[in-house]
């Protein structure tokens, strides 16, 4: 039976702990007191580095690296914490903020310092508008307390907070369009290289972290790098928090060292599917991760477990679905929501995730043919590595899997649904184009 | 620098698809201020977010909001009156607004109700709870799963939303941009009830209530 070791969480439940007080109680605001008074940005930077913590907003990316690529000297640099939350399974960021704002201003305001940052901005995604209004509140104490501001614990150093609401759109978590909404235009994504730490926001050298990633750095910077890495793996040190959802008894967000078996934080943790069922598949790291099988539930949860599986621990959200579940219906649900919040700036993704949709709907509704599983899945090959970004390849990945992971369940819906002559509702046949070309080869 | 990070300090952005989008390229469709009746209190509002960033056109978002905020939804005056506070064309600030989900460029009802339908949600009852919810306030199903639907007399706006972050709750829904879960069919009719009423929402059910998953009680290992 394991157990959760909670760092980021500890002492969540403590309604005291959203309040300066209730955070400096429970030791807060040391880091930044550690790393203004007494350490040097280089020291700050190493320490980052050598704790190998990695970003924990999808990617995956060191982060100590991540923030020694923007340029030294003084020029307008900026760091950006990415709070738009909005991948399907994800809700961990969330929890930190509303229950630990001041852990994430903390280490901010630390990593602000780290990159050379003067200006600071949470990008919170428009939905969590209670989260905005408890990250407000903790922005505004912590200027009173002179942990925000100007010359801070006299330092000689500044640095201004600012909490952005956006206002509903998934392709803002993507770091270029967030920077493109942050500078209030609509989120497209940039083309890249440059990258945001050569030329980011209002073209200036600009750092973008997930939550929980900056949530972590004042820990590291207390207790040291050493210790960090003494948590998880090798190749992924520390704690993670886990989202867990779908057809499991207990959803929510666990905090575990990385590296325990996926089967435990199902079953100890979530406490197993629903009475009676069994798992038949699961996202490791929320929507956009490819499906894995049953047989991948001893796998260890870490980063290059994962990667191995062939899916990605992405942010980090594990979506149950169990024997209830039709995967083509799961599939078409994946796929409408990317065709939803495709931007349409880039054609394979707005075409591919609009013609998978309506490849998908005549899938359930009987009217495919086995050999449009073939189409379906080369559509997918086609998204994939062709975009400005990945949003098209969050659909890619995920359908592809499914379609070559559950193929026999595909097949079945079509002759079940053919069988039935199941039309739920009225629609149209569509003769897709791009399904006739690339059936000619 | 690594491989995965060339440096191309040189290459500037985009420009064909940067300059077309200047908010100010067409000065003559700037609305002036006196032209467009800008209430005093929204004026001063806008021109506080404009002051909290180091370009003020990082403010439009939040300027739509408080657009949004004052009558209901994104209106046209509105959106000139912003416009003009911020010495942009309104066409883009219309470009803006229609690009995000959550402001809206039409008549929006007077409480929302964003049900989620995405994955998690879906698995534990979110279209059935999209179907209660239309029921309840009497909304068209089918509008209200393609972009939402107004309840006849107008009190209640509900949609079928994409994952609004809170799979822990599913199936849940956003009410008035406060979260609840796990609902049940029946607190459709109550919670819309209330709405009616001018009563607070389902208040057992709201996700400030909720402890970490952990903790909870329902545990068998705890």
């Amino acid at each position: 039976m394991i157990k959760e070791t909670r760092v980021l969480l500890a002492n969540a439940d403590d309604p005291k702990l959203r309040t300066l007080e209730g955070y400096r109680s429970y030791g807060g605001y040391k880091a930044l007191e550690k790393a203004y008074r007494e350490m040097e940005v280089d020291e700050l930077l190493r320490e980052l580095d050598e704790s190998g913590l990695r970003g924990r907003g999808g990617a995956g990316f060191p982060t100590g690296k991540k923030a020694s690529f923007l340029p030294r000297g003084d020029m307008a640099k900026y760091l950006c914490c990415n709070a738009d939350e909005s991948e399907p399974g994800a809700f961990k960021d969330r929890e930190l903020m509303q229950k630990n704002p001041h852990q994430l201003i903390e280490g901010i305001a630390v990593t602000a310092l780290a990159a050379g940052a003067k200006h600071a901005f949470i990008f919170i995604r428009g939905e969590y508008d209670q989260q905005a209004d408890i990250l407000d509140e903790a922005v505004a104490e912590a200027y009173e307390a002179g942990y925000l501001g100007k010359d801070i614990l006299g330092s000689k150093w500044d640095l201004e907070l600012v909490v952005h609401r956006g206002a509903g759109a998934y392709i803002c978590g993507e770091e270029t369009a967030l920077l493109d909404a942050l500078e209030g235009k609509r989120g497209n994504p940039r083309l890249k290289p440059p990258f945001p730490a050569v030329q980011g926001l209002y073209g200036g050298p600009t750092l973008i972290n997930n939550v929980e990633t900056l949530s972590n750095v004042p820990h590291i910077v207390n207790n040291g790098a050493e210790w960090f890495k003494s948590l998880g793996t090798e190749q992924s040190p520390g704690t993670k928090v886990v989202s867990i959802s779908g057809c499991v008894q207990r959803p929510g967000n666990y905090e575990v060292e990385l590296g325990l078996p996926i089967r435990s934080l199902i079953w100890d943790l979530a406490g197993g599917p629903l009475p009676g069922r069994q798992i038949k598949a699961f996202y490791p790291g929320g929507s956009s991760s490819p499906v894995l099988t049953p047989d991948d539930l001893d796998r260890p949860y870490s980063f290059e477990s994962m990667a191995e599986a062939g899916s990605m621990l992405g942010s980090g959200s594990i979506i149950v679905a169990d024997d209830t579940i039709s995967i083509p219906h799961m599939a078409l649900r994946t796929a409408r929501f990317y065709r939803h919040e495709s931007c349409g700036k880039c054609t394979p993704c707005r075409e591919g995730t609009s013609w998978t949709v309506k490849m998908l709907e005549r899938v359930v509704r009987g009217e495919a043919t086995p050999m449009d599983l073939d189409i379906i899945a080369s559509v997918q090959s086609n998204i994939m590595g062709r975009c400005l970004c990945v949003l098209g390849d969050a659909m890619a990945m995920p359908v592809s899997s499914m379609v070559n992971k559950f193929r026999e369940e595909f097949e079945e819906v079509i002759a079940s649904a053919a069988a039935e002559g199941l039309t739920s509702e009225p629609h149209e046949v569509v003769q897709s184009p791009l399904a006739v070309e690339v059936a000619n080869g | 620098m690594s491989d995965q990070f060339p440096e191309f300090p040189a290459l500037p952005v985009d420009i064909a698809l940067t300059e077309g989008r200047y908010p100010e390229s067409e000065a003559e469709q700037i609305p002036e201020l006196h032209e467009v009746d800008c209430p005093d209190d929204l004026r001063e509002q806008i021109e506080a977010l404009m002051a909290r960033y180091p370009e003020k056109n990082s403010a439009s978002i939040p300027a739509l909001w408080a657009v949004q905020r004052r009558y209901g939804w994104c209106t046209p005056e509105g959106i000139r009156q912003a416009a003009a506070v911020m010495r942009v064309t309104p066409a883009y600030l219309e470009s803006v607004a229609s690009f995000y989900d959550l402001l809206r460029t039409e008549p929006a009802g007077e409480h929302q109700v964003l049900v989620c339908t995405n994955i998690s949600c879906w698995m534990r009852g979110g279209d059935e709870m999209l179907d209660a919810f239309c029921e309840a306030a009497g909304c068209d199903r089918e509008a209200a799963g393609h972009g939402g639907a107004i309840s006849e007399d107008g009190k209640v706006f509900v949609s079928g939303f994409e994952c609004l972050g809170a799979c822990d709750l599913a199936p849940m829904a956003s009410i008035n941009e406060r979260y609840y879960g796990p609902l049940e069919p029946a607190d459709a009719a109550e919670a819309v009830r209330q709405l009616r009423e001018g009563e607070p929402v389902l208040e057992e059910k709201g996700l400030w209530h909720r402890r970490l998953a952990g903790d909870s009680s329902a545990g068998d290992d705890s």
